[in-house]
């Protein structure tokens, strides 16, 4: 059974492999974005050295950790999402259901195989560029990586489990783009891809670090600019665990409630 | 500041005609016979083509209305979040760059209209990909009209208007805020701003459709240059390396959709050497985009040959 995931993995690995165009516009993308923001930050912490607890050197980082995980954690859309609710909308996704294996789990390993693309594609060049550029901050060595790769992979997983339920919506909104939409918005404030959530003020950064869209981009850049040890590290992996389960276990809830009563459309 | 293809979901009007515009076969380009007559021809065409398949998309928006209210407000919204990460900044330093907050929301106010001005009436040609890859502009081809027209109208989204809305909303309230003698010349320089802007935007984005004849899945190459130099814009040139600022004026000429008479009206030098006269250029940069962009639309038609089956 592991194998199947894993064939379903590898097969959404080399699917978005094929897009070698699209792969590399998105790396210039993400690359003249990551040179935008990070004037744009550095004249903020110029102004205001240690904002947020940040140094100069840990904003720039945290800009160029945040283009190189937009795709992979999903921060402005899961990359899958939109496939799933056209399938659940034109009724392909009965022959989704009579397939031996289980649907949230098929369409994860599918999304894990993306991510890994994603993180190799286009996630190494433009932090390479950015670190050239800008010489911002490295993590301290092997084991932050380490670290630090391990809270992307939850990141993902958290992302993976919002989109997955914002999908379910569509068996009952048949247009899924409503809940889409809204997804994308809280995501893309929630995130901290705009400003770093602990910049923000008062109660709407208190409110902004315990969403689940913290864990997509904050929580890994934190690891990353190595703001949690030891006990600190197991707790916001616990923070990104939780939101994982929590999340999954909705999107499965959802899924149970949808092929039990709902009617999948015919053509 | 949306960083990937740009603050605006793919969209899809589901249950719509496949294609553009329904109708507008039947009357076809036969007047401006004279050589001169034309261009005036082709360009009275295209906006008569332009309306109607813009038009049909909107009457067939509009079918589901409150479906379409919750989409202009997520377009406003979306945009409106970029301007609340310049709040924030403000909410934490006095001044970016050298510049005040009122000086910001004008620069941010003059870009994110003229943006949304070129996004709302061009913004669909970055989907032209899809087509050229699956043959579906052969539909198009066929139709007597003209076929930028039939493209930029393809899937017209009227919420889109609401990224307009946010850019007037940002400028009104830099107008009310900004402390500016105000001449003649400045107060006629502001809308010619917006006007000419929002062409160097459309040029823009017409240039990287043309590039999707030969690559379909590079569209997010015309998102750097258009949703990044709009983000861009909304700074002041002075927080930027000088080299980047130079690009913007020199190569990708989109320091005169908004910077260069931005900074005119607010008594600030020109960046980059540029002379002070440069803030008036904006119409002729305008055009001359518009000249570069429609020969590469034109060679990206030509080398069009449809997907092979």
């Amino acid at each position: 059974m592991l194998r199947l995931y894993a064939t379903v993995a590898a097969g959404g690995f080399r699917r978005h492999a094929t897009y070698r165009v699209a792969t590399a516009a998105g790396v210039f993308t993400n690359t003249v974005f990551g040179f935008i923001l990070s004037y744009t930050y550095i004249a903020l912490w110029d102004e205001r050295p240690q904002l947020g607890g940040y140094s100069m050197d840990d904003a720039l980082a945290y800009v160029w950790i945040g283009q190189a995980l937009i795709t992979v954690c999903g921060m402005m859309g899961g990359g899958f999402e939109d496939e799933l609710i056209e399938r659940i909308r034109t009724g392909d996704i009965a022959v989704d259901l009579y397939r031996p294996a289980d649907l949230q789990l098929w369409w994860f390993s599918a999304n894990l195989g993306r991510s890994a693309f994603q993180l190799l594609g286009r996630g190494v060049v433009p932090m390479a560029v950015g670190w050239l550029a800008f010489r911002f901050t490295l993590p301290s060595g092997p084991g932050s990586w380490l670290a630090f790769l391990v809270a992307v992979a939850l990141g993902s997983t958290v992302s993976f489990a919002i989109w997955y339920l914002v999908a379910m919506s569509a068996f009952w909104l048949m247009d899924g783009q409503g809940a889409v939409q809204m997804a994308w918005l809280g995501g893309l404030f929630f995130s901290g891809m705009l400003l770093p959530l602990n910049v923000f003020p008062g109660a709407l950064g208190e409110i902004a670090r315990v969403l689940p869209w913290a864990s997509l981009l904050q929580v890994p850049a934190d690891v990353y600019l190595g703001k949690y040890e030891g006990l600190g590290l197991v707790g916001a992996y616990a923070f990104q665990g939780c939101w994982a389960l929590v999340l999954f276990g909705a999107g499965r809830a959802a899924q149970a409630a949808a092929t039990r009563k709902v009617v999948v459309q015919g053509g | 500041m949306a960083e990937v293809a740009g603050a605006d979901r793919p969209d899809r009007a589901d249950g719509s005609p496949q294609g553009g515009g329904a109708g507008g076969a039947d009357r076809s380009s036969q007047e401006g016979g004279g050589p001169g007559g034309r261009t005036y021809g082709l360009l009275a065409d295209s906006w008569r083509t332009y309306r109607m398949v813009a038009g049909m998309w909107i009457r067939s928006t509009m079918t589901y209305r409150s479906s379409f209210v919750l989409t202009l407000l997520t377009s406003f919204c979306a945009t409106f979040f970029d301007f609340v990460v310049i709040l924030l900044m403000f909410g934490q330093v006095e001044g970016l760059g050298g510049f005040a907050f009122a000086e910001v929301a004008l620069l941010y106010g003059t870009a994110g209209t003229a943006f949304g001005i070129a996004d709302l009436t061009m913004g669909s040609l970055q989907r032209m990909g899809r087509r050229v890859r699956d043959g579906s502009l052969d539909t198009f081809l066929l139709r007597p009209a003209p076929l930028l027209a039939q493209v930029a109208g393809d899937k017209f989204a009227l919420r889109r208007f609401g990224r307009v809305l946010q850019g007037l909303f940002v400028l009104v309230w830099a107008l009310v805020l900004l402390d500016v003698e105000w001449t003649p010349l400045k107060v006629a320089l502001l809308p010619v701003t917006v006007v000419c802007g929002a062409v160097i935007f459309s040029a823009v984005m017409v240039l990287g459709a043309s590039a999707l004849f030969w690559m379909q899945d590079a569209a997010e190459v015309t998102s750097s240059f258009t949703y990044g130099g709009n983000n861009l814009l909304a700074y002041p040139p002075t927080i930027f390396a000088q080299d980047l600022v130079r690009g913007v004026v020199y190569v990708v000429p989109l320091a005169f959709v908004n910077w260069l008479p931005a900074l005119y009206i607010l008594g600030r030098p020109a960046p980059a050497g540029v002379p002070e006269w440069a803030a008036f250029v904006s119409p002729l940069v305008a055009a001359a985009c518009c000249g570069v962009a429609a020969l590469a639309w034109r060679a990206g038609v030509r080398s069009y040959r449809s997907t092979g089956s």
